[in-house]
């Protein structure tokens, strides 16, 4: 497997006033195709850092950083926009959808900044294409005040994937939800894993990093631990035995 | 990106936010009004100055005779009593390019017929005055060059007149009389022919209140006068104004016997001088009017720019989600540009129409006569769109400057 993410040795370093606070200092990682990653650690840990810069949202002061084999470390403001247009899929805890329009608009919203000219008709079919991934085929034309919490994630995954982007990067997807709707989601992430798309996901809750395969603590600005998730979740049987619970507790009463 | 995926954003962004949308607007909507109002107001006073010195002739001359200077006091022109009917002779025999002369004098006068009675100017004139002044009779005909050669007791009325004198009847073959002002002398006189009504002057005389005798007559037979209060010249082309003028100039000159160095005992007034002193007043006020429509619109653009920079800081977490997704920082500025341009234009559109009702609007209840030129709604309509743009690239620079980690992050 050809790795997807290469950091060698990153350094961000902020400017705060007179003092300045090493945010990242000396990460590298490698992340192949097909991985599932949790980036975990306190807050102050640099994870939202590496983070943005992971996601091409900001620039390492120091270091190289290959995005699927490109040199991204040092690209301009413009060239960074393409690159997250084409490469990444961005899943924010706080959805981030675009208020009073429809959930297919906000699917077809990175196709509106693709620099290869796309026709309305694709746009639309590709927009239905990634709703019906996530199961919501069906909704289309809800705007998101008419969509519940869950389905507004699942909304914001199908527009993640609008432009088959190399990496999905979540940041405290489930941050907002409650734990049913939680596995839920969850549950789309590793069908979309299973399906061969290389997703990295921020969280600081050891249970929701146990759906993933791999977890990545940092602490400090460096990474503490890298390893394997020994006892993976599996969203669907967590699922059913929440439900088979439930039941119980109903018919206890 | 397409730009009419990005205009259908914008007209979005409007339509979400109606009631803000409108009054943003409202500066645009008015300050355009007054433009397109204000403008054709200014053209139809011009129009209305350019009919009437149309309706003074066709390439006129007026010469006066200069003022007189008796021990330090001087007379108003044509004091001076230097013209003689002589002098038009010789302009009209002698002058090359000259098409029409027509001798003036002028006297108040009472005029009665049958139990009515008017007072108005008797004018004393040539048979080729109604050509100079491209005037025409209604009904009889004008008086003959023998009727000028034997001092006819023959008249031509203007129609206002002609409606004081006889308000029931014919006036044409009738008889009337005339008494002038500080003369003795009373004579009856025959109607020739009414006048076509001309309306006012410049000077907002009635025209049509006068009566037309030979110069003649009025000279022998009323006033006993022997010089003329002025000369009416009619040039053969407008091209040939200048050649016609200095030809007079230099015969008067001459048969005046005025020494080189010396000044003329006349003046001399084209219609291009009028017209131009005319026209340049008309102007002055058009601009005035313009000018304070201009700032109103560029008050409105400053309306525009208020809003779209609250716009901007409301639709923060919008721009840093837009910028997460791929959008460069010429996208961003592009949308809210095209959407300031939207907000003036459409105000724009709205205030034209504004305008040429407006400017109906003043023509109806004032009759005051307005003219909306395709020309002033361009411009108007084109300033508009450029206030947008102006006044929309400070907010949509800033927009298109954000840090998406920190318009993503903002509540």
């Amino acid at each position: 497997m050809k790795p997807v993410i290469k950091l060698a040795d990153i350094h961000k370093t902020y400017q705060t006033g007179e003092v300045e606070v090493k945010a990242v200092c000396g990460v590298s990682l490698e992340i192949l195709q097909g991985e599932f990653v949790a980036l975990m650690g306190a807050s102050g840990s640099g994870k939202s850092t590496l983070m943005n810069i992971i996601g091409c949202l900001d620039r390492p002061t120091q270091g190289r950083y290959l995005l699927d084999d490109i040199n991204v470390s040092q690209l301009s403001r413009d060239e960074l926009a393409d690159i997250r247009n084409q490469k990444i899929g961005f899943v924010f805890q706080g959805f981030n959808l675009l208020s009073r329009t429809s959930a297919l608009e906000n699917v077809e919203l990175p196709m509106l900044y693709t620099r290869q000219h796309l026709e309305g008709a694709t746009q639309r079919e590709r927009a239905l294409k990634a709703l019906g991934i996530v199961g919501l085929g069906d909704r289309a034309d809800h705007k998101p005040n008419q969509l519940s919490g869950g389905q507004q994630q699942r909304v914001a995954i199908a527009r993640a994937l609008a432009n088959q982007p190399a990496l999905l990067l979540a940041d405290e997807p489930t941050g907002n939800l409650d734990s049913h709707t939680s596995i839920e989601i969850m549950g789309v992430f590793q069908k979309l894993n299973d399906q061969g798309i290389t997703i990295v996901m921020v969280t600081h809750e050891l249970d929701v990093a146990q759906y993933t395969k791999r977890m990545i603590v940092m602490r400090d600005g460096k990474v503490v631990g890298d390893s394997p998730v020994a006892k993976r979740s599996n969203a669907e049987k967590e699922s059913t035995r929440l439900q088979e619970e439930q039941k119980a507790a109903q018919l206890a009463h | 990106m397409r730009y009419l995926a990005v205009i259908k954003i914008a007209f979005r962004a409007l339509r979400r936010n109606k009631m803000r949308t409108v009054l943003t607007m409202l500066g645009i909507i008015i300050g355009v009004g007054a433009v397109i109002a204000m403008v054709a107001l200014g053209r139809g006073a011009k129009a209305q100055v350019e009919a009437r010195i149309a309706a003074l002739g066709q390439n006129v001359i007026q010469i006066f005779s200069g003022s007189i200077n008796r021990n330090g006091v001087f007379s108003g022109f044509g004091g001076a009593g230097t013209l003689t009917v002589d002098d038009a002779l010789a302009i009209q025999n002698e002058v090359p390019g000259v098409l029409a002369v027509s001798p003036e004098v002028r006297n108040g006068a009472q005029i009665t017929a049958g139990e009515n009675n008017w007072s108005t100017q008797v004018m004393g004139e040539g048979v080729d005055y109604l050509t100079i002044r491209v005037w025409d009779t209604a009904e009889g005909a004008m008086f003959t060059e023998a009727d000028v050669r034997s001092a006819a007791k023959v008249c031509v009325l203007g129609k206002t007149t002609a409606n004081q004198l006889f308000p029931d009847d014919d006036p044409v073959g009738k008889i009337i009389r005339i008494s002038m002002r500080g003369g003795s002398a009373s004579a009856p006189m025959r109607v020739l022919g009414v006048l076509k009504p001309k309306g006012a002057n410049m000077g907002g005389q009635d025209q049509d209140d006068t009566i037309i005798v030979p110069y003649t007559t009025s000279m022998k037979r009323f006033s006993g006068a022997i010089t003329l209060r002025m000369i009416q010249v009619s040039a053969a082309s407008a091209e040939q104004m200048v050649s016609v003028q200095n030809g007079i100039a230099e015969l008067l000159r001459q048969r005046h016997r005025i020494q080189a160095g010396r000044d003329d005992d006349f003046i001399m007034r084209n219609q291009q001088e009028i017209t131009e002193a005319q026209t340049a007043t008309t102007e002055t006020m058009t601009a005035l009017l313009a000018g304070v429509a201009i700032i109103s619109l560029i008050v409105g653009g400053i309306g525009i720019m208020n809003i779209m920079l609250v716009s901007v800081t409301e639709r923060t977490r919008e721009i840093g989600i837009r910028m997460a997704v791929g959008a460069r920082g010429r996208d961003i500025l592009l949308q809210f540009l095209i959407e300031a341009v939207t907000l003036s234009s459409t105000g724009g559109l709205l205030g034209i129409a504004l305008g040429i009702g407006g400017a109906q609007a003043i023509t109806l209840i004032k009759q005051w006569p307005t003219t909306v030129s395709t020309e002033s709604i361009l411009i108007a309509f084109i300033f508009s769109a450029a206030v947008g743009i102006f006044f929309g690239f400070y907010p949509a620079r800033k927009a298109s400057k954000l840090d998406p980690i920190e318009a993503l992050r903002y509540e």
